[in-house]
């Protein structure tokens, strides 16, 4: 009747798993008591749930990978604290445990951390910065972020049902297989990650069309920021890689329900396939991640240095050249595998050009910075963080390119420390660095600064603290994911890693506080201008929070900075230009469809998972009942009328005219 | 996909967009001064019409899917030779039943293209017609491909049996699979039709059922080929 | 700061491991590690040090920087930062070439001395070392003669595994049903901490083994000792270490059945069973399964 489901799913044997499954439960029961009882209910279904406005879904996917965040860092405290302990003694996570836990940490930080980080950052800024009113197809955008919210549900329900996958974070076969893994972990791996593909890949989409096809009158390509160009290649990434990732844990999937022979030892399978096949969707993937965080530090560094960026054609150039390149470069994550020196060496010169177009970036936002009239606000604090850091991370990565350096390092502490270096450095320093940006423009005032310089520092500290020890103990010859050893050369190095993560939990509470504070002291941090730090691209020209609309009437574009151009023309005519005549506007209608149907795919997944039929044929039933229901609506849009329209841009006019008189009176620096 | 000028359904919807039932040329509330005939979405007329964008999204999904077939056939092309002693291709393949599976999903092909001309001319009964030919076609189609699969596990050569056969099952099965969505879809759209008319939105989805449907049918050249005519001579 | 002082401190008092090759391959690979390090460091060093250097000179309260807000193209500047990064590779892509080759697992060590041969099979959790021309076998212990090459040729019994012994030098995979080859040597006598580098599931931080180099006549000496031990390998005997088992002390075999290394390359031995359930319920095997 229930499949595979019994009560001996749930862990009563297991005391941390148990505390920690109650704990965040009942935090989830008193939030949405909170929620109910003081009768929010309706404003947050309303305005959020079945909102397919890009902002709120942009929002959203951020609070997702923030939450993610902390649950993976959590998993990354018991594995550091278990390695600090465990030389000469078994720790106090038995094997079983911590091998999920190391599994989950990299499952959630790259699916449901480090994904919606970006996406939310893509999602509330491009079509902004395209002077478009929403991504091309907003429905689909909310089925998107609420399909990744049901992957994140699915692991996380794994720790108090089941167990989750004790493979790694990429189920190598044959061990992922039903002979050595048969228990349920694999599966909502599996399925998390089918469904909430299929979510990312909507989103990749969504926002090359969105891209391509929307974008303000006037925008030719080369007239695109910086942020955009990277959202677009990384959206072409997702479009041409995370199929594989479908097609091959789909094999995967085969192989363990069905019996299916592509990654077994016998009858014929072939596990280095499955290896080939997922470093093809992995490599792309991990550039899916870097890009969008070019394109913010792009904007910030370009935004807070008061200068445009420095040779914005090559970094077109560069970021195209890393979207093509991605993809000849797999073969790298398996040097030692055995294919031979001829291909080796192929796939370790490919990587180095790679890291060319890199280089390359690097360069032109020190040039950026140079000539500049610098601020450090936190964002770029932030950025300098990463300049700094990334390029580290970047020389370890192009020497682990070198095969016989991988002969000895791969799969070494030294291998874990470098793409830790280049994501924390790129991808989580973008990250917050976007977020302390584009903050001001979500919610109409700023992050407390004193607490965000705090986070980065501790962030920064914390991060060598926990890694240089790292890069020591793989150049010693620890590899990674052990659960515990006994060669003493590692051990000083262990603890002092482990020193390092208190560092970064105090750099994640400073986080928490700066989130807190500002909300409390919200008034004295409001933004009234919308444009709080001098910005040069299209979202800074309206009003924050930005109106549903975006724009009463879409922006002309002339060059590339347009809202810089805007301001400029403004003080040189010293006045705005003419009020354009209003015309009403149509906005797509907010749409259950989306969360409704991730309510029935998390059914199916559920059900996939423990093997119980009929709750999957009720939720694949009521999923595409779903969505023909939603095709059936009448009422695709409703229409903001003229008057109203012109009422929002007034007062946004009436604001820019404030800016443009405070300035022209004191002369302030033109640029 | 041409601009929006040939086509009549294209423009969004109107200031009163509760008047239901009738389309042509209407105002686009606001177009950001940039005009109607401009809108290629190609940057300097700013955003493109709805049915450019709507086929131009379909379009990326389409080619979204094909790297997943990708997929799919570079496993087969590892796996083609993986038969673990079992039966190969040439001891499984009816090519009689694959030629009439081809047969089928060609003219249910044609019949699609026959329902997209007429309902540019709002033909309720034609489009209705040559709709359920395509997908009593496609019914066939998967009526003898099922078939097929049932003899061959009935000869012990299902896809547990070996690795090519895993590869060959599933990459036949996900075309399989796709042609089932796309009958369901049909089928839809031939509610949809039925009850709402000829509105541009409509006309959009019909646009899209199209684009799949052929796209159907060029993976299933690439599979007959690959798969079947290579997989004979192997 | 921090990070590149705790480096250097590291770097200038720490051995071990890979930064302590005992043997020529080991050795190479590691002497390429520092060079590429090197050339690396030429250009990531001035970046760093020009990303501090501009961050602080062009801060808005410095009155004596000169600031440009309309430069935003040069073309020499383009040419070098295209350049550089390109020179880089291009250096690094010829000691790519040239040290994969020269380095390739399969290829041979020189020397005067004929290699020993070792046959290596990855268990769960543990090593099976096949000496095929002494005809003895050891678990979870490796004992080759000092300063003589030694040819690995490795299979797995079950899932994918990695046989890695840092200070001899390079690591290659292993996998059931083929056979992957290393070419080692060990110098000096010593001891050498080996270990399993691909994850193979809850006994893999136990898969651990020491290389023991020595001295010609004390390997004949063990190859006596171990003539003498209590089993032999034969396949029942391999079977029965099939089984999963985890934190195994050390022992001989003092006879192999002939061409057992090869059956269970070719399979004919089947892979060994796993677990016998995770937590979850009960394991359902479907249907038709094998």
């Amino acid at each position: 009747m229930l499949g595979k489901l019994t009560w001996n799913a749930i862990p009563w044997d297991q005391p941390i798993p148990l505390v920690a499954g109650s704990a965040v439960f009942s935090i989830a029961i008193a939030v949405v008591a909170w929620v109910v009882l003081k009768g929010h209910l309706p404003y947050l279904w309303r305005e959020w749930i079945t909102s397919v406005d890009h902002k709120r879904i942009g929002i959203m996917y951020m609070m997702l990978g923030l939450v993610m965040l902390v649950r993976g860092f959590v998993d990354a405290i018991m594995m550091r604290s278990q390695q600090a302990l465990a030389f000469h003694a078994p720790g106090y996570l038995p094997p079983e445990h911590y091998n999920q836990i190391f599994s989950a940490h990299g499952t959630i930080m790259i699916f449901f951390a480090a994904m919606p980080l970006m996406i939310g950052l893509m999602n509330f800024a491009v079509p902004l910065q395209l002077g478009a009113r929403d991504v091309a197809f907003p429905t689909l955008n909310s089925t998107s972020f609420w399909l990744t919210a049901t992957g994140a549900l699915l692991v996380n329900l794994s720790l108090v049902i089941g167990e989750f996958a004790r493979t790694g974070w990429l189920p190598y076969p044959p061990l992922s297989e039903t002979t050595y893994t048969p228990g349920v972990g694999v599966d909502y791996y599996l399925w998390a990650l089918l469904i909430s593909g299929v979510g990312t890949l909507m989103t990749g989409i969504n926002f090359v069309t969105t891209i391509l096809k929307i974008r303000a009158p006037g925008m030719g390509y080369l007239r695109m920021s910086m942020f955009c160009w990277t959202a677009l290649a990384a959206n072409l990434l997702i479009v041409a890689a995370f199929p594989i990732l479908t097609a091959t844990l789909g094999m995967l999937t085969l192989d363990r329900y069905l019996g299916f022979h592509f990654f077994t030892n016998e009858a014929g399978g072939n596990m280095m396939m499955f290896i080939n096949l997922i470093w093809a969707w992995g490599h792309p993937e991990v550039y899916i991640l870097v890009l969008p965080a070019f394109g913010v530090f792009s904007e910030v560094i370009s935004t807070f240095s008061r200068r445009p960026l420095f040779n914005y054609r090559s970094m077109v150039m560069a970021t195209m050249a890393i979207c093509l390149i991605s993809f000849v470069v797999w073969l790298h994550h398996f040097f030692t595998m055995g294919a031979g020196a001829d291909v080796n060496a192929t796939f370790g010169i490919t990587t180095t050009i790679i890291a060319v177009a890199t280089g390359v970036k690097i360069f032109n936002w020190l040039f950026t910075m140079y000539g500049g009239r610098i601020s450090f606000a936190t964002p770029m604090l932030w950025s300098l963080g990463f300049l700094v850091t990334f390029v580290i991370g970047g020389m370890t990565g192009v020497l682990l390119a070198v095969p016989p350096a991988d002969f000895q390092l791969h799969n070494s502490l030294f291998l874990v420390a470098h793409f830790h270096n280049v994501i924390i450095g790129g991808v989580l320093f973008a990250g917050f660095a976007g977020l302390t940006y584009w903050f001001p423009k979500a919610f109409g005032f700023r992050l407390h600064e004193g607490w965000g310089k705090a986070a980065f520092w501790l962030s920064l500290a914390g991060f060598y603290v926990v890694f240089v020890p790292l890069y020591a103990t793989g150049l010693l010859g620890m590899t990674r994911r052990l659960q515990h050893y006994d060669v003493a050369l590692w051990y000083p190095w262990l603890l002092a890693a482990s020193f390092g993560i208190v560092i970064m939990a105090c750099a994640a509470a400073c986080q928490v506080m700066q989130i807190v504070v500002s909300i409390r002291h919200r008034e004295e941090l409001r933004d009234e201008t919308g444009d709080p730090w001098n910005g040069r691209s299209l979202e800074w020209a309206t009003l924050s929070p930005p109106p549903a609309f975006n724009f009463a009437v879409l922006p002309k574009v002339h060059g590339e900075e347009p809202y810089w151009d805007m301001k400029r023309r403004a003080i040189e005519t010293q006045q705005l230009p003419a009020e354009p005549e209003y015309e009403p506007v149509a906005m797509p209608r907010n749409s259950p469809t989306g969360f409704i149907t991730a309510f029935f795919a998390t059914i199916t997944g559920f059900g996939l998972i423990w093997q119980i039929w009929w709750l999957v044929g009720i939720g694949l039933f009521f999923a595409y009942a779903t969505f023909v229901w939603f095709a059936w609506r009448d009422v695709e849009e409703y229409v903001i009328p003229a008057h109203e329209v012109a009422r929002i841009d007034r007062e946004r006019r009436r604001v820019h005219d404030e800016w443009l008189q405070q300035d022209l009176r004191h002369h302030r620096e033109p640029a | 996909m041409s601009t929006t000028e040939t086509l009549p359904f294209t423009t969004a919807p109107s200031i009163d967009p509760y008047k239901l039932g009738h389309d042509g040329r209407r105002r686009r509330p606001d177009d950001g001064g940039a005009g109607r005939d401009y809108s290629t979405g190609h940057g300097e007329g700013g955003p493109a019409s709805k049915r450019v964008i709507v086929a131009y999204g379909f379009w990326i999904f389409l080619l979204s899917d094909i790297v997943m077939f990708s997929a799919f056939f570079a496993a087969h092309a590892v796996l083609r030779s993986a038969t673990a002693g079992g039966p190969s291709g040439h001891e499984l393949f009816d090519p009689r039943s694959v030629a009439i599976e081809t047969s089928c999903l060609l003219l249910s092909s044609f019949t699609c293209g026959l329902s997209a001309v007429a309902a540019s001319v709002r033909s309720q009964l034609w489009t209705q017609l040559s709709l359920l030919i395509t997908g009593i076609l496609g019914l066939a189609f998967l009526a003898f491909e099922a078939r097929d699969f049932m003899t061959m596990i009935a000869q012990g050569a299902g896809p547990q049996r070996s690795a090519f056969l895993s590869s060959f099952f599933s990459v036949v099965g996900l075309h399989g699979m796709h042609v089932s969505a796309g009958l369901l879809w049909l089928g839809t759209m031939m509610a949809q039709v039925f009850v709402k008319g000829f509105r541009a939105v409509i006309m959009r989805r019909l646009l899209c059922f199209n684009l799949f449907w052929h796209v159907l049918d060029i993976i299933w050249i690439a599979l007959f080929t690959i798969v079947y005519l290579m997989g004979e001579g192997l | 700061m921090a990070g590149a002082l705790m480096l250097l401190v590291f770097l200038a008092g720490c051995t071990g491991g890979i930064l302590e090759p005992q043997g020529p391959i080991g050795a190479a690979n590691t002497k390429i590690i520092y060079n590429a390090l090197a050339i690396m460091l030429v250009v990531v060093l001035p970046t760093i040090v020009a990303t501090l250097a501009f961050a602080w000179w062009f801060r808005r309260g410095n009155p004596r920087a000169q600031y440009r807000p309309d430069w935003v193209y040069s073309g020499r500047i383009e040419l070098l930062v295209w350049a550089i990064p390109l020179l880089v590779i291009t250096f690094l892509g010829g000691v790519i070439w040239i040290g994969s080759h020269k380095l390739d697992p399969y290829k041979a060590i020189l020397s005067q001395s004929k290699p020993t041969e070792v046959q290596v099979v990855s268990l769960d959790w543990k090593w099976l070392f096949i000496y095929p021309d002494q005809g003895i076998a050891s678990v979870n212990e490796l004992v080759v003669p000092a300063g003589m090459p030694v040819h690995f040729s490795l299979t797995s019994a079950t899932v994918m595994n990695s046989f890695f012994v840092p200070q001899l030098g390079s690591m290659i995979a292993t996998m059931n049903g083929m056979v992957t080859q290393l070419n080692l040597q060990a110098d000096q006598p010593g001891d050498y901490y080996g270990q399993s580098v691909q994850f193979s599931g809850d006994g893999f931080s136990g898969m651990h083994f020491t290389v023991h180099a020595v001295p010609e006549d004390e390997f004949a000496q063990w190859l006596e000792r171990a003539r003498n031990a209590p089993s032999a390998l034969d396949r029942s005997g391999y079977v029965a270490l099939l089984q999963e088992s985890q934190n195994v002390r050390p022992f001989t075999y003092r006879a192999v059945e002939p061409g057992l290394f090869a059956a269970i390359a070719t399979q004919q031995i089947p892979p060994g069973p796993g677990p016998s359930g995770g937590s979850g319920g009960v394991s359902v095997r479907p249907s038709g399964a094998k």
